[in-house]
């Protein structure tokens, strides 16, 4: 069973961003026993190998994310999953992924930190870190499922935006929606994205590139002779390491490739778009939501499924309505620093935030009353 | 096989230091290289961090530079995710012997099919002169100015111990030596480690009474034993210190069933 077939299933959160991850072409996974996605290691050992790729259990996150970067030069679609203190391992070499161009996608199913934490209670604290948690200026791609179907959806679109962009991309989950169990579909037909690969050997200025700021993947093993590394490169792909200017245009491109392209790249869900009052959440906090303004239309739901590069259009739009703003978050504060940016440009009155530590979930009537 | 194919001349002059070992062991590796019979086009050359991670950039072949102490592991993603590529992992022993330690020895043991030749020179050069996990006791660094107080690590003992199929040490003056064990290595299923023994004269000799090229290369030279009559030497042959000795040969050849077969991975 390569895939599996179009239908209806029931399964853990966990377990459907595995399902993803094959249907996206997945085949190689390389990962390191952690609370609370462990799951996603040991279904990935199973399946992948039905499906023709390899699993690789590693003697740490460190080295899961450097041999996804190494099958990932390989051309196969590859991809890494693990939790907060893993996370932080990873920075090193999500940072070279950045550098190097390299597509990968790792699933983040985030618990309470710092350190060790809570190993099995859900939390939000790694925002900043998808975004900014390796040294240097880059931008990363991470989305926020709030379901089973979107472990499964998300996993799927987070290999795409990491192929079409060649970038890390990440998928935040949390230990509540990674452990959720639930039902979710597997639809007809799915958009599947490939990197554009370099055909013709490349050998010089492998890292050219158009309009698109993204330069074609120039495969191992074909005959391009490439040079990769983390230093600083030119368009050859040779150490440039002490001229400003060739520093200077690498940067600006790995940023702006994700920044010109974020409109294409963000989305958000809204309900109630023009209400007075906005709820802004992600994750778990946002299921709350729904029971609150399915009974009041004066109660809106704003949920960014992009994090980063956050929907920032999509919140101007609804926010010119808002009088109020109330932002859900499982951390002291991560995204809400962004809300307040964007929201106060939209002239919005108020943006308080409402933090649960702990593994605590917001209730729906402490939403409804904190908005009275 | 052309040596001037092999590297990339574009990229020279080289940054290497007047002196180094790595002009010895790049060169002895193209010949080795070359009497394998491998394709180029199918080799991928990986490296870490230090005067080591610089070979790869050299080679005019798919090359990636990658992070400190980590090509082990980016290595074997490669090698696992497309066993018909070739990889080589060029190391030193900052790279291999402190920050990659759990790689290295993680490497070995699952006998993953990979070369992995490490230029021990026995100092941090790129950083300028610290100590590294092989700096022998007693010996000045820029981080141990008044001699160092630990024990240095045996690489290649440590290949053997943890299962590699092939290990093997040399130093600079031992280039026939060398040659063949590199061309061994490169054809060797499962892990095969060749370690080389190199001058410093910049950061570690300057440092010790071995100011010039030659004055460290004479000190490897004068200071090396067969493994096969270390043994008889002393009890603890591993410490290379002051009075102590650099064991060469061949530590070990065997035929430990290699990684990707244990998998199963066909592709």
């Amino acid at each position: 069973m390569t895939k599996l077939e179009p239908g209806t299933y029931f399964m853990q959160g966990d377990e459907a961003s595995v399902e993803g991850a094959i249907h996206a072409g997945c085949r190689f996974f390389a990962g390191y026993p952690i609370t609370p996605a462990t799951e996603i290691a040991e279904r990935m050992a199973k399946r992948l190998r039905e499906a023709g790729g390899v699993f690789l259990q590693l003697e740490d996150e460190i080295a899961a994310v450097a041999a996804i970067i190494g099958a990932s030069w390989t051309g196969t679609k590859s991809m890494t999953a693990t939790s907060g203190p893993g996370f932080s391992l990873m920075q090193e070499n999500l940072g070279y992924a950045c550098m190097t161009e390299t597509p990968i996608v790792i699933i983040d199913v985030q618990r309470g930190g710092p350190s060790t934490g809570q190993p099995t209670r859900a939390a939000q604290g790694d925002i900043m870190q998808a975004r900014w948690g390796s040294h240097g200026d880059y931008e990363t791609i991470a989305l926020a499922p709030n379901s089973v179907q979107e472990m499964f959806d998300l996993t799927i679109e987070a290999f795409n935006l990491s192929e079409k962009y060649r970038v890390p991309a990440i998928v935040l989950s949390d230990a509540d929606i990674g452990h959720m169990r639930g039902t979710f579909v597997v639809p007809q037909e799915l958009h599947i994205i490939d990197r554009k690969y370099h055909i013709k050997p490349v050998s010089y200025n492998a890292f050219a590139y158009d309009d698109s700021l993204v330069p074609n993947f120039p495969k191992f093993g074909q005959g391009h002779r490439v040079h990769i590394t983390g230093l600083t490169h030119d368009i050859s792909g040779y150490p440039k390491t002490t001229e400003p200017r060739v520093h200077e245009a690498l940067v600006k491109r790995l940023v702006n490739k994700i920044r010109v392209h974020s409109g294409a790249i963000s989305r958000a869900e809204v309900v109630n778009p023009r209400a007075e009052k906005m709820v802004i959440a992600y994750g778990s906090p946002s299921n709350s939501v729904y029971e609150v303004v399915n009974e009041r239309p004066d109660i809106g739901l704003f949920r960014p499924i992009t994090i980063w590069p956050f929907p920032e259009e999509q919140l101007k739009a609804s926010a010119k309505y808002a009088r109020r703003i109330l932002v859900l978050e499982m951390n002291m504060g991560q995204l809400y620093w962004e809300v307040e940016r964007i929201a106060r440009q939209s002239l919005c009155e108020r943006i308080d935030l409402l933090s649960k530590l702990g593994g605590d979930v917001h209730t729906p009537e402490e939403i409804v009353e904190i908005l009275q | 096989m052309n040596f001037f194919d092999f590297y990339r001349q574009d990229r020279w002059p080289h940054m290497f230091c007047p002196g180094c070992g790595v002009g010895t062991v790049m060169n002895v590796f193209f010949r080795a290289f070359a009497d394998s019979g491998l394709d180029q086009n199918k080799t991928i050359f990986v490296a870490g961090i230090g005067c080591s991670g610089r070979i790869p950039g050299y080679i005019r072949a798919d090359s990636l530079h990658t992070t400190h102490g980590r090509p082990l592991a980016f290595a074997g993603g490669i090698k696992v995710a497309d066993p018909e590529l070739k990889v080589v992992v060029f190391t030193g022993d900052g790279d291999l012997g402190a920050i990659g330690g759990n790689h290295f020895i993680n490497a070995c043991r699952r006998n993953i099919e990979l070369t992995v030749i490490c230029i021990n020179n026995y100092i941090y050069g790129m950083t300028g002169g610290q100590a590294s996990t092989t700096t022998p006791r007693d010996f000045v660094s820029s981080t141990t100015p008044y001699g160092n107080r630990e024990y240095p690590f045996d690489l290649s003992e440590v290949a053997v111990a943890a299962g590699a199929n092939y290990v093997a040490r040399w130093t600079t003056f031992h280039v026939k030596q060398m040659t063949k064990s590199i061309k061994k290595a490169l054809l060797k299923d499962g892990l095969s480690f060749v370690e080389i023994a190199s001058q410093c004269p910049t950061q570690f000799g300057r440092r010790n009474e071995l100011n010039t090229a030659r004055k460290v290369f004479e000190w490897l030279k004068s200071n090396t034993v067969p493994r096969s009559k270390a043994k008889d030497l002393s009890d603890d042959h591993l410490d290379l210190n002051l009075m102590g000795k650099i064991t060469i040969g061949e530590f070990v050849e065997r035929n430990r069933e290699s990684y990707i077969k244990a998998l199963g991975v066909v592709k």
